[in-house]
């Protein structure tokens, strides 16, 4: 099985490489000119192309690419212009707001989607089933941005009932030591109650923006992975054999239907990483996504290089997760079918 | 399953399933929106009128109008063909990849398969929405270039579609016929599999539909979309977002709900092309 | 690979443990929060964007870092400060007043300044500020290159060796000549004094000035301190209890928050959730200034001198070479519709103003164009384009907010004389770039001068020498001339001729259409006292209270 999970490995190297080679190529495809950026304004183009010598943009694509790996060999990522920080630096503390975000919208999700799935396919075709099926394909229809500006202008400003839209944290509060740097769960190993609740706050609105918007795939899935169950011989046996019906459903039927949805949770989890960008923007959210939004609009290239690279990493690792997850379930699940 | 048989099924959906009914005359009034609008408008959607700004919505302007006083019904209304048409457009341009890249990849195998596997793997690595901004912002703010981003952010999805179902048929009762008749690799591909897998593709096109409208609308909102003064969905939601706050809702609203509409009705449908195409595979 | 995965799925019979996670429901616990600053010494400041860099000096240091290098560092001068007729503080560029100089004076023949230190001065470390900190701190900034030296050279200060320590508690400055600029020069954000001491432990052979350390941290003797800042975030000062050079500022603590949404920043302020908004689109800004003062909070506007906003045509290219084409333009502007529909008013025309030639030598002022469409397809057909062309508008997409309306209504106004015109967006940093390559046809920008005169901003807005500033890339011998001669002049009566000649070229040739001045709002609780303009746009938390 060891060996299966290192194939899986090696065989993620080349679209690893590919996502390198393709970044490279768009952030230098940008329009506009670092270099005139970083000589400030009123420069002349003798100091234009100084800077540029010194930025290494006078070389060669292929030049420039293989500098780009060898920094990149060395933990070298590059520094932002907007902040002015490295962009490791910059990854490492704003990774884990995205990822705090995305997960709790995943949880929040899953805690709607998956019951709701499970009563739509133990009535099939029934008038619950249909508006099911409505509300979550309307929660995806949903733009993510303009669900959260919905949400700020009735919540926070017309009703009051949500904290301001700014950030992780109330102004007047400060982030808690950093263990894992998710703020609830560094607030908790602290002991710090106050901390979790003001943090837990101010995830509210975001996540439920990301919760709508990833509804119907997972209540869907949940849905026809009950069916398909429900329909098998082993349930129609235990019908038959007069077990009471709410044990099958929740005791069998659900458990064995969990699997493709496990499945899904993988595809919308890096959904939701891309929805995040949008939704980080409307919430002044700290993450990696409004940061590559800055750095794209401003043709910074180290951290746009750096964001595409974590995510990248990313769906590799999840990915590899669901297979090696499978095959830890299922051994007949192998790799050439 | 013979012609008649076919339309008995879809009657059968359509009527068993209301929704799906509804979704195919919202569709029908979309369209209709779409080809008509520019005629149907009542006031000329870029004319501005300084004396008639941030007008809320009256009997005059069914949607109020917005900073520059354009009527915004008329905005929306004439707006619905340029996002139909982005949709259409990627739609079909990814189809056109995916699909037969795709196909080639199941029903070949072997390098081909391993070619088209890797690419769409270093597309699907890519955050989609990052990599559409990043190809919009490198090529341009053009109708031409997020059509173009559009498309290759979902052809992998087809390319899946298409290769799974491919593969399944490589070696199917009906392509073994066609072999043994003497048909060439090409011809049983375009002749025999693709319009086999063909209906399933469909499904696929009706729900990337959807997310074609969905990702113009995120271009423009961070101000990478068409240029003014040009009317589309995703930018009038974005130049009335800034407004909701000081109370002017309908400028953002109205656009927001078009956008939701269409989005909306594409996934019902899907949902409903999927019942018709396969009934065993409903979700 | 996630939807391959998909595509395996269809076994599944082991039971998966499903993560119950009940974490929500915890949430009701705990209670009331209790602010660990006091509200009432706290100030909480908005802002779109924040600060990329702690040092003015370094490369690519935005102007959004002002804030932070004018409150935590002292400089030897700086201006007085006046109340305006509307009972407004603003600074006072005619007055020099000493702030970590005790006392300064100007030689006779203007050739050199002395400045007499501040004997109490210490650094935020408690090490004395002595000239020699001042010197390395000049040396620096003509030193770096980039922007710090391109500053202090507008006020002839460009060579170390004109930087001299006389003892420890003296500093000269040596001039070439005579100039007018070179003590205002001193007080802008720029020549800020540096801790040499602590700054020479973080340089190296590579980094001889500390340029790496010093862009994230200070090397500071100002009235705040910094506290801590996590960029593109949040920034947070401390007030500097041993502050020597003026009164002690009454405010303790700042926090700069980030909000980049600016319908977010005006729910924040609306509901009192943060003390002031700096960054205020010009729709609020009105809204609340017509509330006269019977809303939630107001709104403190004060025309940015020596700045402006206008249309841009490029005069080396067909078919804007020919003046005929460009007055044609600037007659077709939609002034009140501009004035109206895109700015609701926060800005001062500077278009439709009496008469043909300059009223006197201020600047900025109205120039005489007035909407006049008959007027401009005349001025057209006689310049040989009676059937219109087509042409590019370009625009900041930073500043979208005000420049696409304008730019829309440009748009539809040139359509009636027949030129048509599409709308190019150009992403912030690289509208920089566009305007230095001098081929964006029309484009709207805006441009202000730090030093608040004329000749100033005619040399990098008008002149010849091309400054990325004079992006029509408009060359003019006359002009030329009337701006070298206003430069140096010293005779007050020759020098206003002079002015008032280069205004009327501007006038008559239209090379830049001036459509109006830049009004700075900042949106404040109704108990802010104190805030005072600034030249650089930014707050000086010094002269802020909370009552």
């Amino acid at each position: 099985m060891l060996s299966l999970i290192g194939k899986r490995i090696v065989s993620a190297i080349p679209s690893v490489i590919g996502v390198l080679v393709v970044t490279f190529v768009l952030t230098r495809a940008l329009p506009g000119d670092p270099a005139a950026y970083f000589a400030g304004p009123a420069a002349t183009p003798q100091a234009i192309e100084e800077v540029r010598r010194s930025l290494g943009l006078d070389k060669t694509l292929p030049e420039q690419f293989v500098v780009y790996i060898k920094d990149l060999a060395t933990g070298n990522l590059g520094n932002s212009i907007a902040t002015g920080q490295p962009v490791l630096t910059e990854i490492r503390t704003r990774l884990p707001a995205s990822l705090e975000l995305t997960l709790y919208g995943l949880l929040v999700s899953v805690l709607i989607a998956v019951p709701l799935g499970v009563l739509a396919a133990t009535r099939p075709g029934s008038w619950i089933d249909h508006l099911c099926r409505v509300v979550t394909t309307a929660g995806v229809s949903l733009p993510a941005f303009f669900t959260g500006l919905l949400l700020v202008y009735v919540l926070y400003y017309r009703l009051g009932w949500a904290p301001a839209p700014l950030g992780r944290l109330d102004i007047f509060y400060s982030a808690p030591t950093t263990v894992t740097g998710f703020y609830t769960i560094d607030a908790l190993i602290e002991g710090n109650l106050e901390i979790f609740r003001a943090a837990l706050a101010q995830l509210l609105l975001p996540v439920t923006a990301l919760a709508v918007f990833t509804l119907a795939p997972l209540a869907r899935m949940t849905r026809a992975a009950m069916l398909e169950v429900l329909g098998s011989d082993f349930i129609r046996t235990a019908r038959a054999s007069g077990l009471p019906k709410g044990k099958i459903v929740y005791g069998y039927a659900f458990r064995n239907a969990m699997l493709p949805v496990v499945t899904t949770l993988g595809m919308v989890f890096s959904f939701l990483l891309g929805a995040n960008v949008l939704v980080e923007k409307v919430f002044s959210w700290p993450g990696i996504g409004t940061f590559a939004i800055e750095a794209l609009v401003a043709s910074d290239y180290a951290p746009i290089q750096g964001f595409v690279l974590t995510m990248a990493l990313l769906y590799v690792m999840l990915n590899l997760a669901i297979d090696v997850l499978y095959i830890v379930i299922d051994p007949r699940v192998g790799f050439e079918s | 399953m013979t012609t008649t048989a076919t339309l008995k099924h879809v009657r059968y959906v359509l009527t068993e399933n209301p929704v799906t009914l509804f979704a195919f005359g919202l569709f029908g009034f979309i369209l209709f929106c779409a080809i008509f609008g520019p005629w149907l408008a009542p006031y000329d959607p870029l004319a501005t009128d300084g004396a008639a700004t941030l007008r809320p919505p009256s009997a005059a302007h069914w949607f109020g109008t917005d900073a520059l006083g354009r009527d915004i019904f008329s905005r929306v209304l004439v707006a619905t063909r340029l996002d139909l048409g982005i949709a259409f457009a990627s739609v079909i341009l990814t189809f056109a990849i995916g699909a037969l890249a795709g196909i080639a990849a199941g029903f070949f195998g072997g390098w081909v398969d391993r070619a088209v596997g890797r690419l769409a793997d270093t597309i699907m690595a890519f955050p989609l929405f990052v990599l559409a901004m990043g190809i919009v912002a490198a090529l341009g703010n053009t109708v031409g270039n997020i059509v173009l981003a559009t498309a290759i952010i979902n052809t992998p999805l087809y390319a899946r579609v298409a290769r799974a179902e491919a593969n399944i048929r490589r070696n199917a009762g009906f392509v073994e016929a066609a072999r043994l008749s003497g048909n060439g690799e090409g011809r049983i591909l375009l002749l025999q599999i693709l319009p086999n897998i063909l209906p399933i593709l469909m499904v696929q096109c009706s729900l990337t539909m959807g997310y074609a409208i969905l990702n113009a609308a995120g271009l423009s909102f961070i101000g990478l979309g068409i240029a003014p003064p040009t009317p589309e969905w995703g930018i009038l939601v974005a130049e009335g977002a800034a407004l909701m706050i000081s109370g002017e809702w309908w400028v953002a609203l109205f656009p927001g709900l078009a956008l939701m509409t269409a989005v909306f009705c594409f996934n019902l449908l899907g949902d409903g092309l999927r019942d018709i195409v396969d009934p065993r595979r409903r979700t | 690979m996630s939807l391959l995965s998909m595509y395996r799925l269809p076994i599944h019979r082991r039971v998966f443990l499903f993560a119950s996670s009940a974490i929500l429901a915890a949430v009701a616990l705990a209670g009331t929060p209790a602010f660990a600053q006091s509200r009432q010494e706290t100030l909480v400041v908005l802002v779109e964007n924040g600060p990329n860099s702690m040092d003015i000096h370094g490369v690519g240091t935005s102007f959004r870092s002002y804030v932070a290098a004018w409150n935590m560092y002292d400089r030897l001068v700086t201006f007085g400060i006046k109340t305006l007729p509307d009972g407004t503080q603003s600074y006072d560029y005619s007055k020099i007043v000493p702030e970590l100089a005790e006392s300064y004076a100007m030689a006779p023949d203007g050739k050199s300044v002395t400045f007499k230190l501040r004997k109490d001065a210490k650094f935020h470390d408690g090490a004395p500020v002595t000239a020699a900190d001042v010197k390395w701190s000049y040396d620096r900034a003509v030193s770096v290159g980039g922007f710090p030296t391109f500053q202090m050279k507008a006020g002839s200060l460009e060579k170390p060796e004109q930087f001299v320590v006389v003892d420890d508690y003296t500093f000269r400055v040596d001039l070439p000549k005579q100039d007018k600029l070179s003590l205002p020069d001193m007080a802008v954000v720029v020549p800020a004094i540096f801790n040499s001491k602590l700054a020479r432990q973080h340089a190296t052979d590579k980094d001889p000035w500390a340029m790496e350390w010093m862009k994230t941290n200070s090397a500071a003797g100002g009235a705040f301190k910094l506290d801590k800042w996590s960029p593109g975030q949040e920034i947070t000062f401390n007030r500097n209890d041993d502050w020597k050079s003026g009164p002690l500022p009454k405010i303790k603590r700042v926090i700069i928050r980030e909000v980049p949404s600016p319908g977010n920043r005006r729910a924040l302020m609306e509901r009192g959730d943060a003390d002031i908004s700096v960054d205020m689109p010009q729709k609020d800004s009105a809204e609340i200034v017509a509330e006269k003062g019977t809303g939630k909070y107001i709104v403190v506007g004060v025309p940015i001198e020596n700045s402006l906003k206008y249309i841009g045509l490029v005069t080396t290219q067909k078919p804007f070479d020919n003046a005929k084409v460009r007055q044609a333009v600037a007659h077709a502007v939609p002034y009140e519709q501009i004035y109206k529909s895109a700015v609701y008013g926060r800005g001062i025309p500077m278009a439709m103003g009496p008469g043909d030639a300059p009223k006197d030598a201020s600047w900025p002022q109205p120039f005489p164009y007035k909407t006049d469409l008959a007027k401009a397809k005349q001025l057209l057909t006689e310049a040989g384009y009676p059937d219109g062309f087509e042409t590019t508008i370009s625009i900041d997409l930073g500043d979208a907010t005000a420049s696409e309306p304008e730019a829309v209504l440009l748009q539809e106004a040139l359509g009636k004389i027949g030129i048509k015109a599409t709308i190019e967006k150009i992403p912030g940093a690289n509208f920089r770039n566009a305007m230095l390559q001098k081929n964006r046809p029309i484009h709207i920008a805006s441009f202000g001068g730090w030093l608040n005169f004329p000749d100033y901003f005619f040399f990098w807005g008008y002149h010849g020498q091309n400054a990325v500033f004079n992006t029509m890339a408009y060359q003019n011998p006359k002009m030329d001339a009337l701006i070298d001669a206003a430069r140096y002049e010293a005779d007050p009566a020759k020098y206003k001729n002079e002015v008032m000649g280069f205004i009327k070229l501007a006038m008559d040739e239209a090379p830049r259409i001036p459509l109006y001045q830049q009004i700075l709002d900042v949106g404040m609780q109704k108990n802010i006292k104190g805030y005072t303009y600034w030249f650089h746009r930014q707050l000086d938390f010094r002269q802020i209270e909370k009552k």
